[in-house]
């Protein structure tokens, strides 16, 4: 594929004076454009691996694909965490075969070799065949992945050994995740049980779902019929509050800022919740405001944030936080991974309410993601007639000043990234002479 | 409880199920006692997990299994209407005695979902926790979990299995 679009067409057509913002459809379909992708965004981006929590003590581990590699992640024996290529470095094997678990050593059994939890080859049978210096090789121990970071016990990869810090990459998604992760002092901890589903339409469509504010009254009307029994709270109520809004965190990543009605586990109480539940709540309310100030507080605990991180790691802090990662197999086909995050030490009575939040609106057995589903699987059945209708618009509050959040701003940040690593300006006529 | 046979528990989970593929949803729900509870695990937690403390797909008390029967019978639940088609088949079911008037009922299900041109199979096994009334059951507990690692590629479970 060319390194540019060609003049006559482009993936993305952008009209600042006229209010014009559209997307090729066949960014969403195209075969060539999803391998593309795998090489200019998905090899030069930082990716969600896992969260620090879910290794609780030296030895445990578990095997995630990211971006179609098995990786193993692992806290070694001195506590630090590790991510290895899970592929043996002898024959290729991948050579933890378990979802997750706690180990000294890692032994890879077609031919017998033994890693430590650090990948570094500590054995093998027939050594003697092998030169005195083999193990002492840095090709004979399983391979790290090129960078390994985190911020807040998120952890991170990249594929990119030059990609900049992940503190630089993150940018201003920082101060969304910092409000996520301050609604506790205790750290924050992955429940157990992960929701892995998928769903058939290309995965930049959930990037846009993910962010999207405007599709929440006619989507999901049927959520919002049966939360009007679980609240005294009405629209009108939200409506006094502070107006929701889309903001560009940069390098791509985007965010939503906004008051609802539905109760939030850090800090917004709802009628079923029942008078144990208010006290509850109002006493974690006055414990931020303690740590945090009164205007801290009260954004950590009465605005919801619907956020991504460019390109496929949504956090949503709604009516629980969940955490959500999704790598496309075909143009019309994600593999999610969905978790839920919560502040680790939650009273038993907390955590099961929030448990029983999440699952009301959020994951595939919901009263809302399947609608999410259903919609995004019909746009790429829309997405068929690309050729006789070549265009999406996303121009929503372009003539607004400040973008509210059911506005496309979040859109228009994550489709400008995308276009400039995928087709990026060609180089000055100058910088061009040498070749 | 010595008097229940398992023809009388199949004829039971048979007609559920056929109430459920004919959508007479309503009328499924009355199956069940004020109590009940309708669960599908993860399919990464162990046997004992519990929805207070793990994440699951579904966790429905009573009353947001009635919430969830209304729902689905809106137009606006958008990812079934129009209607899937379902199949829902019950097999291997066997019958154990409790130590109070209520049984334990194990099952292997099998459920067809057509819908847009696309089937997807749902298949696991279904633990139910029946109460003896009138000559036939209430259900005061049903958990369904899936066998596969993954709900893919249905990515959904918008239908009661």
């Amino acid at each position: 594929m060319s390194p540019t679009a060609p003049a006559n067409e482009p993936a993305i057509l952008v009209d600042q004076s006229k209010n014009l913002f559209k997307v090729a459809r066949r960014n969403f379909v195209d075969p060539e454009i999803l391998a593309a992708e795998k090489q200019r965004i998905f090899e030069h981006s930082w990716l969600y691996l896992g969260h620090g929590s879910e290794l609780a003590k030296p030895g445990d581990f578990l095997t995630r694909n990211v971006a179609g590699r098995g990786i193993l992640f692992a806290r070694d024996g001195k506590g630090e965490p590790r991510a290895l290529l899970n592929t043996c470095p002898h024959r290729g094997m991948q050579v933890c075969r378990e979802r997750k678990g706690s180990a000294k050593s890692f032994q890879c059994f077609y031919h017998g070799w033994i890693f430590g939890l650090d990948g570094k080859l500590r054995s093998q049978p027939d050594a003697e065949s092998y030169n005195d210096d083999f193990k002492t090789l840095e090709t004979s121990n399983m391979t790290p992945v090129a960078r390994f970071e985190s911020y807040r016990d998120f952890y991170f990869v990249s594929f990119d050994r030059n990609i900049v810090s992940l503190s630089d990459y993150l940018a201003g998604a920082k101060e969304y995740i910092d409000l996520i992760c301050d609604q506790t002092d205790a750290g924050m901890n992955i429940v157990p049980g992960t929701q892995e589903y998928s769903i058939r339409a290309n995965w930049k469509l959930l990037t846009e779902n993910s962010v999207d504010g405007y599709h929440a009254a006619t989507t999901h009307a049927s959520y919002f019929d049966y939360l009007g029994k679980t609240t005294d709270m009405t629209l009108g109520d939200v409506a006094a509050r502070p107006a929701g809004y889309g903001y560009d965190l940069g390098n791509g990543h985007a965010v939503i800022e906004y008051p609802a009605p539905w109760g939030r586990p850090v800090a917004q109480w709802i009628s079923a919740w029942g008078e144990k539940g208010r006290a509850e709540i109002d006493a974690i309310y006055n414990n931020l405001v303690r740590r945090h100030g009164e205007e801290r507080a009260k954004r950590i605990s009465k605005l919801n944030r619907n956020m991504f991180i460019f390109p496929n790691l949504v956090i949503n802090d709604i009516m629980a936080v969940t955490v959500r990662t999704y790598y496309p197999t075909a143009p019309d086909y994600m593999q999610i991974s969905s978790w839920s995050l919560a502040p680790k030490g939650e009273s038993e009575w907390l955590s099961k309410y929030r448990l029983h939040n999440f699952l009301e609106f959020l994951g595939p057995g919901g009263f809302a993601t399947p609608d999410d589903a259903e919609a995004l699987e019909h746009c790429q059945r829309g997405f068929a007639n690309f050729q006789d209708v070549p265009w999406n618009d996303i121009s929503k509050g372009m003539n607004s000043k400040r973008p509210i959040h059911r506005d496309e701003l979040q859109m228009r940040v994550f489709w400008t990234q995308w276009n400039n690593q995928m087709f990026p300006a060609p180089a000055s006529k100058k910088s061009s002479v040498a070749a | 409880m010595a008097d229940v046979t398992r023809a009388q528990v199949e004829d039971f989970l048979f007609e559920e199920a056929d109430m459920l593929d004919k959508w007479q949803l309503p009328e499924w729900l009355e199956l069940f006692t004020e109590d009940a509870e309708y669960q599908v695990p993860c399919m990464d937690l162990p046997a004992d997990a519990t929805p207070d403390h793990s994440l699951f797909y579904i966790a429905d008390d009573r009353f947001r299994l009635g919430e969830r029967v209304k729902r689905l019978m809106k137009r606006t639940a958008h990812v079934e209407f129009p209607h899937s088609k379902t199949r829902h088949m019950v097999s291997n079911v066997r019958v154990k005695p409790r130590e109070d008037r209520d049984i334990d009922v194990t099952a292997v299900f099998a459920t067809y979902r057509t819908k847009d041109g696309i089937t997807d199979l749902y298949f696991g096994s279904s633990n139910y926790r029946l109460m003896p009334a009138d000559g036939t059951f209430k259900i005061r507990s049903k958990r369904c979990v899936l066998d596969t690692d993954a709900l893919r590629p249905s990515g959904r479970i918008s239908i009661v299995l």
